[in-house]
């Protein structure tokens, strides 16, 4: 590995004797070749990468450690001086129940939808590999919920839901269910179930499409080999599919995961936080507080929770799919 | 006897088929339903005349009065919709055009170019994707002022990328893994530089995550909202998300009939197109997440 012909300043020197005696002549400057090709593979890396990483640097790393830098601060919409707060912030936001109240919230959306968005977008991959006529038609309303901006799905369920002319209420009423209306985003109870019915359903159709990806990618000859071995659906499903994509099924999860977690669109739209704060999460908490409350402050202390549950969640699935990659 | 056996085991075979015929078309009724549901009834509100819709004991899935289309004009001539959709249309685009031409490079470089810090690099960029906008639209704030593009829509084009930028080049890099390399190394040996290499072989080849890439970060522009909510107040740099909101929904009025006919008109066409290339998206995420 120490051949003097890699090393362009010695090659020059050495070659030449070589060159009189050896009819191989040629590998040294191939080599030599080889070598200047891979110095400009090192900086084409850099030059392909670099307009990425300043991008990334300027409006995702500043702004990042801004929000740190607010979260100690005591800048507001009317006053946006920097003077260095302390702690003052984080004080005000752990003595505010609201905060716990979308701390909690948020966790709970998060595991409940992550949980039925996973168990539903299987059954729903399920469905959309299946050979049937009019497969088109199904696909394309059901990829309906994930393509629509969320702001105007979610605006479509706030009439489905509506307190008065809900057409759920309508049905129920005419079934003799209910005399009076649900008042589906009024009471807490079911403004939560209603948040989360609503997170579920328009995260569903991605959890599908990328675990479809995964049974796509199954040798169809493992399949046949098990059903002529006399496997029954539910065997392959438990034996085969779901263990071949697990590591689909976990990027799913985690997709849904994120995507729930981060979201304040369908909260704000839907309910704005309410009954009483009872379906606040953080991040439609920090932007009532940030934005609206103008204080930025408080705002950024409570947005930067965020972040670190997201981490810890994103590494453990992640480290679970490489252990399940090696395997 | 025999014979007998053989007619009643195929009756069964059958008969199974049947059974799991029917199944798969009850589930995906039921899927398609369930999914489309909320869109159905947004179609059937977007027609009803008011007397009909703000009724409490009519049928609210018939028309009880006769359709009219006087909502869908409203949303036409007496709001910005046209407007809030061309600002998402030109957006989204221009976003899509900025998140390949810096994405697919980086994930040339992350998945080709071997470097040592190839690995470390494309995992932190995955993790740029974790950091959520509702942490980073109080400091973007700040950054959209200093930059001059306050209430513009301007300055969505310049934040958006933020998104679209590290899912891209997670998918793309799985794209590019799934390339045979010997097909860059014969163009080199064919003389080509390692540029040429990738610009006359690569670009090609890569087409269908370029596609899947452009439909994805389209569709995350086009859904974006907090952004979208906190810098651009003026109506008419509003894209469809915000500007259909605040201009069907004054108060506590809601323009019902407008504001379904704006999801509908809007929810439709996307999906249509992602449809299109669904397989190649599908494709895309099985070498992206799996290979990956």
């Amino acid at each position: 590995m120490t051949d003097p012909a890699l090393y362009p300043t010695h090659g020059q020197s050495v070659s030449p004797p070589e060159v009189t005696g050896v009819p191989h002549a040629s590998p040294p400057v191939d080599l030599r070749e080889r070598r200047r090709l891979a110095d400009r593979d090192g900086l084409l890396a850099w030059l392909f990468l670099l307009p990425s990483v300043v991008y990334i640097v300027a409006l995702v790393a500043i702004p990042f450690f801004l929000a740190i830098a607010f979260s100690f601060s005591d800048v507001t919409a009317g006053d946006p001086s920097f003077d260095w707060a302390g702690l003052r912030n984080y004080q005000n936001v752990f003595d505010d129940p609201v905060f716990w109240q979308s701390l909690r919230n948020t966790i709970v959306f998060t595991a409940v939808s992550m949980l039925l968005i996973v168990v539903l977008g299987k059954v729903l991959a399920n469905i959309l590999i299946a050979d049937f006529h009019g497969k088109w038609l199904v696909r394309f309303l059901v990829l309906l919920p994930w393509t629509t901006p969320v702001a105007l799905s979610t605006i479509a369920w706030l009439w489905l839901l509506d307190s008065v002319f809900s057409p759920i209420d309508w049905v129920l009423r005419e079934l003799g269910l209910i005399d009076v209306n649900m008042y589906w985003l009024g009471k807490p109870d079911l403004a939560i179930g209603s948040v989360i019915v609503v997170h579920v359903w328009r995260l569903v159709p991605l959890a599908a499409v990328i675990m479809m990806a995964g049974l796509v990618a199954i040798p169809k000859d493992v399949q046949e080999a098990a059903s002529v071995d006399g496997a029954g659906f539910w065997r392959r499903m438990f034996e085969i599919t779901i263990p071949l994509t697990m590591p689909i099924i976990a990027v799913a999860a985690l997709f849904g995961a994120v995507l729930t977690f981060t979201d304040m669109a369908v909260v704000y739209v839907l309910t704005r936080g309410g009954p009483t704060n009872s379906t606040q999460v953080l991040a439609s908490w920090a932007f009532f507080r940030g934005i609206e409350g103008g204080d930025v402050g408080q705002g950024a202390a409570i947005a930067l929770f965020l972040f670190p549950l997201l981490l810890a969640a994103a590494i453990a699935i992640l480290r679970a799919v490489r252990r399940m990659d090696v395997s | 006897m025999r014979a007998a056996e053989v007619e009643q085991l195929r009756r069964h075979a059958r008969r199974r088929h049947v059974a799991s015929r029917v199944t798969v078309y009850g589930l995906a009724v039921l899927a398609a339903l369930g999914a489309a549901g909320p869109f159905l009834w947004a179609g059937i509100t977007a027609f009803k005349q008011n007397r009909d819709l703000y009724r409490r004991t009519n049928n609210p899935f018939l028309f009880n009065l006769t359709p009219t289309t006087e909502h869908v004009e409203y949303l036409f001539t007496k709001t910005e919709f046209p407007t809030f959709v061309w600002n998402t249309l030109w957006v989204g685009l221009l976003v899509t055009a900025i998140t390949l031409g810096l994405g697919l490079p980086a994930a040339y470089s992350l998945a080709r170019l071997d470097r040592p810090w190839s690995g470390p690099m494309a995992i932190a960029i995955f993790f740029v994707y974790l950091v959520p906008p509702t942490l980073l639209f109080l400091s973007l704030s700040r950054v959209v002022v200093a930059a001059g593009l306050q209430d513009r829509t301007w300055s969505l084009v310049l934040v958006y990328p933020t998104i679209t930028i590290p899912v891209s080049v997670w998918l793309l890099m799985g794209f590019l893994r799934a390339i045979p390399k010997d097909i860059e190394e014969q163009a080199m040996v064919d003389g080509y530089s390692r540029l040429g290499a990738f610009v006359r072989t690569v670009v090609p080849l890569v087409f269908p995550g370029v596609v899947a890439v452009v439909v994805f970060a389209f569709t995350l522009t086009a859904s974006e909202f907090i952004y979208a909510l906190a810098f651009v107040s003026p109506s008419t740099e509003k894209p469809i998300s915000t500007g259909v909101p605040t201009a069907l929904v004054r108060g506590d009025v809601f323009f019902w009939q407008s504001l379904q006919a704006a999801t509908v008109l809007v929810a439709v066409p996307i999906a249509l197109v992602f449809n299109l290339f669904l397989e190649r998206f599908i494709a895309g995420f099985t070498h992206g997440a799996v290979k990956g």
